[in-house]
């Protein structure tokens, strides 16, 4: 049986572990190098870096951290955010990165999920999509949600659904999904949504935002049957740690990697 | 130099590369056919999609040079579509594999299981069925990381090492004699893939 992932996702600019990290036992917290060996110890399933770095020209940077944990890990990692062309990609995975994940750029300009996928293998792929649920807070459970680019600051007017959907054809590997909603609430991940679009395609799909106790992990990969879970502050903050996450999930009866 | 690691285009040659590395072994990325002569231990490993790989080797002249190696006796491990490239055909491509394995590469054939999603990408299990040296100490059960749509068939099971549960057992890793092909990713697996790695490398004296 397939394992079920948890992956810790770091935001790193210029270089620097910028938010939500507070660990007492590491010299330097704000290193990512350093975190990502920390997680590996912990017992990570992969690893995902977003670079939020503003500035094109300080991409090179990113560049450095991505060969720096590939020197130190020796377990799959993405890098997303900004990523909007072949040679940047190109670049990423050269220097040790095993999957590249693409959210503005890809809605922007589809191809470049299949020229990514071409060039580089579809399991290289990650299209990013946060989504947001259509309709007011009263009237819930619309079952729609809208996807948004730009850090979910510009609406698209697309269909999550159908735009996982479209990714799949196009060649995408897998699917990391954000609810909007939920981000940062720790009220549990968006079920329905997770579930809608893991429905919807045959690519693995990794929940992402709403985490906020073990429940909401087992949840996803039960109720919503993602593949993967995604997690940031809850771990950074130590609220949960990887090991705690795998006994709960081993107890009931979910297989996990330890 | 001991290891040779063949370059033939896009890929992560680079974790293989350090992992070997970093257990203390000499190891170089190269698509000199003189390089991979003179290596003690050659791996193909594998990244991307079968047709525009096989393609390149072949234009890199590199399909001889890794048949004479193979039957030279040298230590030599395909990682991924690097394995699937030793096989006759892949139903991923139109072009012919090497040959070297009797046998051919197939989709994962998941209708009674719908659940599943393809790629099949993560951490599974290796069920040893037959123990090659590269194997040495890992446990029966262990995970390793995988990340593939397509697996191999050999024409002859006795060649299987390990198999791996995905709605049913493919052959996750092949032996014969020198040869080995792993379809899970040593360098990305932890600390059981290092240990692989370490193995096929002892044997690259």
């Amino acid at each position: 049986m397939l394992a079920k992932r948890i992956i810790p996702c770091l935001d790193v600019k210029e270089g620097r572990v910028v938010k939500g990290v507070n660990f007492v036992d590491l010299k330097d917290a704000g290193d990512p190098v350093a975190l990502a060996a920390f997680y590996d110890k912990e017992g990570a399933d992969e690893l995902v870096f977003l670079d939020i770095t503003a500035s094109s020209d300080k991409r090179y940077i990113m560049f450095e951290v991505v060969k720096k944990v590939a020197e130190t890990i020796y377990i799959p990692f993405t890098v997303g955010g900004g990523i909007n062309d072949l040679e940047t990609i190109r670049e990423i995975i050269a220097n040790g990165a095993d999957k590249v994940s693409i959210n503005t750029a890809a809605v922007r300009d589809p191809s470049l999920i299949t020229r990514g996928a071409e060039k580089f293998g579809s399991q290289c792929v990650v299209v990013a999509i946060d989504a947001k649920r259509k309709g007011d807070k009263v009237n819930r459970g619309s079952g729609e949600w809208e996807v948004f680019t730009h850090g979910g600051r510009t609406a698209t007017g697309m269909d999550a659904v159908a735009w996982a959907k479209k990714a799949e054809q196009l060649g995408a590997g897998e699917i990391l999904l954000t609810s909007m909603d939920r981000d940062g609430t720790k009220i549990g991940y968006d079920i329905e949504l997770t579930r809608s679009i893991k429905e919807a395609v045959k690519i693995p799909v990794i929940a992402s935002g709403g985490a906020g106790a073990l429940e909401h992990i087992y949840e996803a990969f039960v109720d919503g049957k993602a593949d993967a879970a995604l997690l940031a502050s809850l771990l950074h903050y130590r609220e949960l740690t990887i090991r705690e996450i795998k006994d709960h999930l081993g107890t009931k009866g979910i297989t996990v990697r330890r | 130099m001991s290891i040779a690691i063949i370059d033939y285009g896009a890929g992560n040659l680079r974790s293989v590369e350090k992992a070997v590395q970093k257990l203390g072994f000499s190891a170089e990325i190269t698509r000199d056919k003189s390089a991979i002569r003179g290596a003690r231990g050659i791996i193909l490993p594998g990244v991307g999609s079968f047709d525009p790989a096989i393609a390149e080797l072949r234009s890199l002249g590199l399909e001889s040079v890794i048949e004479e190696a193979i039957i030279s006796g040298k230590p030599f491990l395909g990682i991924c579509l690097g394995m699937q490239h030793l096989f006759e055909s892949s139903e991923e491509g139109k072009l012919a594999g090497l040959g070297i394995i009797k046998g051919k590469v197939v989709r994962f054939a998941l209708d009674k299981n719908p659940e599943l999603s393809v790629p099949h990408m993560g951490w599974n299990r290796l069920l040893v069925k037959r123990r090659s040296p590269i194997l040495a100490g890992i446990d029966d059960g262990s995970m390793v990381y995988f990340a593939h749509t397509y697996h191999v068939r050999p024409k002859d099971d006795i060649i299987i090492s390990t198999t791996t549960d995905y709605g049913y057992d493919f052959a996750s890793s092949v032996w014969k004699d020198n040869l080995f092909g792993i379809q899970f990713h040593p360098e990305k697996s932890g600390e059981v893939g290092l240990a692989i790695l370490n193995n096929f490398g002892g044997l690259c004296k």
